[in-house]
């Protein structure tokens, strides 16, 4: 039985053909809507994500399955004190597959360990969000027509973000990618990224402090958000925050087929006027989150062929 | 001088740093062992001025020497069968060291689970770094080690 504890749990050709499927649901929905029937998601949510949980919850009806779970441990017999071990042998007698949400990371791994079906990873702490990355290598893949041979800028808070450190390490393993990271100087990313993964694969990389200056470059601008406390004082905060705001005239700098990702939710990290913008592929990913999760059940299920 | 005899079957681990036997003796839950144990401390030593030497005798294969790589891979194991010294181990880091070392990350889940075993994965061979199975973070000896 296999579970998804992290994005690097399936070889780029396992991943190439979890796309394809993903593509083909795209194209075909109709012919998946009945492939779950009879089969139960559980969603064990012990800190509320509504929106992948929802993501979640829409594949396996797209599926023709059924869901059930909770959104929070309050609602949960956590509340009570039960472990994680304990849960998930319980939510084996009910459902056929389990997407699990933890504040703690590792929690969904000590749960594939005691668990009698598949069990995803659906983000533990700040550690990983597989299906985040899942659902951005599908959105550049199906954007692009492959994944290789472009610059990738990521930009805003390198140094915390979970899913800018999951999509790095996913992509070194295409050929020939260039990487511009794009934070102000506190918000770099982590030592162990740019020695480990980057320096460690010879992955070409350039740090900067403005978008504008990437921008030109870039074939894909993967977007976060810069968040005032992560600052060290207000004065560098006043003076940077307008360089990771992405609006109408920063976007003229770019190619006409640089596509722009977010993980959203956004705040104003993206002016809502760049919503219009062709090239503006955010809302895009969420539907490709949904198509990638359909993939992923039918797959964890041994029901993809 | 203090004499103490030599062992018939088991181990004798030598050239360990001096005052740290009782820490082995603790990562090697010898407490649990059920033969008979020799700390010897504070030896005088020609290599290294002073050391500590563990005597262990019993049946081969009824303990883990494992985490001795982790802990000082200088140590060295001696096999002794039939009175005699039968074997000198090699000490390598061990891949997997299990309920030795703890994680001191707050948000892993070894913090709340009840029963979860400290599972470490070796990471780097040359750095000699371990990290949690459960959280991946790496582990830092502070306020566990001196």
């Amino acid at each position: 039985m296999r579970h998804l504890m992290s994005p690097m749990d399936f070889s780029v050709e396992e991943l190439e053909k979890l796309m394809d499927l993903a593509n083909d649901i795209e194209k075909n929905p109709e012919k998946y809507s009945e492939k779950c029937k009879g089969k139960k998601l559980a969603t064990c949510f012990y800190e509320p994500s509504t929106r992948t949980r929802l993501s979640f919850e829409s594949a396996m009806m797209n599926l023709g399955g059924q869901v059930l779970g909770f959104a929070s441990a309050d609602s949960s017999s956590v509340a009570k004190g039960e472990s994680v071990s304990d849960t998930i042998r319980v939510i084996s007698c009910y459902a056929d597959i389990c997407a699990m949400r933890h504040p703690k990371e590792g929690a969904p791994l000590v749960a594939s360990k005691k668990s009698l079906i598949p069990v995803i990873n659906a983000g533990d702490g700040g550690h990983e969000h597989p299906t985040q990355t899942l659902t951005d290598l599908l959105t550049i893949r199906s954007l692009k027509g492959n994944i290789g041979n472009m610059t990738i800028g990521l930009c805003g808070d390198l140094k915390f973000g979970r899913t800018v450190h999951s999509l790095i390490n996913a992509l070194v393993r295409y050929e020939n990618i260039k990487f511009i990271l794009i934070s102000p100087g506190e918000l770099r990313v982590p030592g162990y990224i740019r020695h480990d993964v980057l320096e460690r694969n010879n992955i070409p990389f350039e740090e900067v402090e403005r978008l504008e200056d990437a921008m030109p470059e870039l074939d894909i601008l993967y977007m976060t958000r810069v968040q005032r406390e992560r600052f060290f004082n207000e004065e560098e905060y006043l003076r940077m925050k307008g360089f990771y705001i992405l609006d109408e005239e920063k976007m003229e700098l770019a190619k006409k087929e640089m596509y722009v990702l977010h993980p959203l939710p956004r705040v104003n990290e993206i002016s809502v006027e760049v919503d219009e913008d062709e090239r503006a592929a955010y809302f895009k990913q969420a539907q490709y989150g949904v198509y990638i999760r359909m993939a992923l059940i039918l797959t964890l299920l041994g029901m993809a062929e | 001088m203090l004499n103490i005899s030599g062992i018939h079957e088991g181990y004798v681990l030598d050239h360990i740093r001096a005052g740290k036997a009782m820490k082995l003796y603790n990562y090697l839950h010898l407490s649990d062992f059920d033969g008979t144990v020799a700390m010897i401390m504070n030896v005088e030593s020609s290599k290294m001025g002073r050391k500590d030497i563990i005597k262990i005798e019993g049946p081969l294969d009824t303990i883990d020497l494992d985490v001795l790589g982790y802990f000082d891979h200088n140590i060295t194991v001696n096999v002794i069968h039939g009175d005699k010294i039968v074997d000198k181990k090699i000490l390598r880091l061990p891949k997997k060291i299990t309920n030795v070392i703890t994680c001191n990350n707050p948000r892993c889940i070894t913090s709340i689970e009840q029963g979860l075993d400290q599972v470490f994965v070796l990471a780097d061979e040359e750095k000699k770094l371990y990290r949690c199975q459960y959280c991946e973070e790496k582990y830092s000896s502070k306020g566990h080690r001196k």
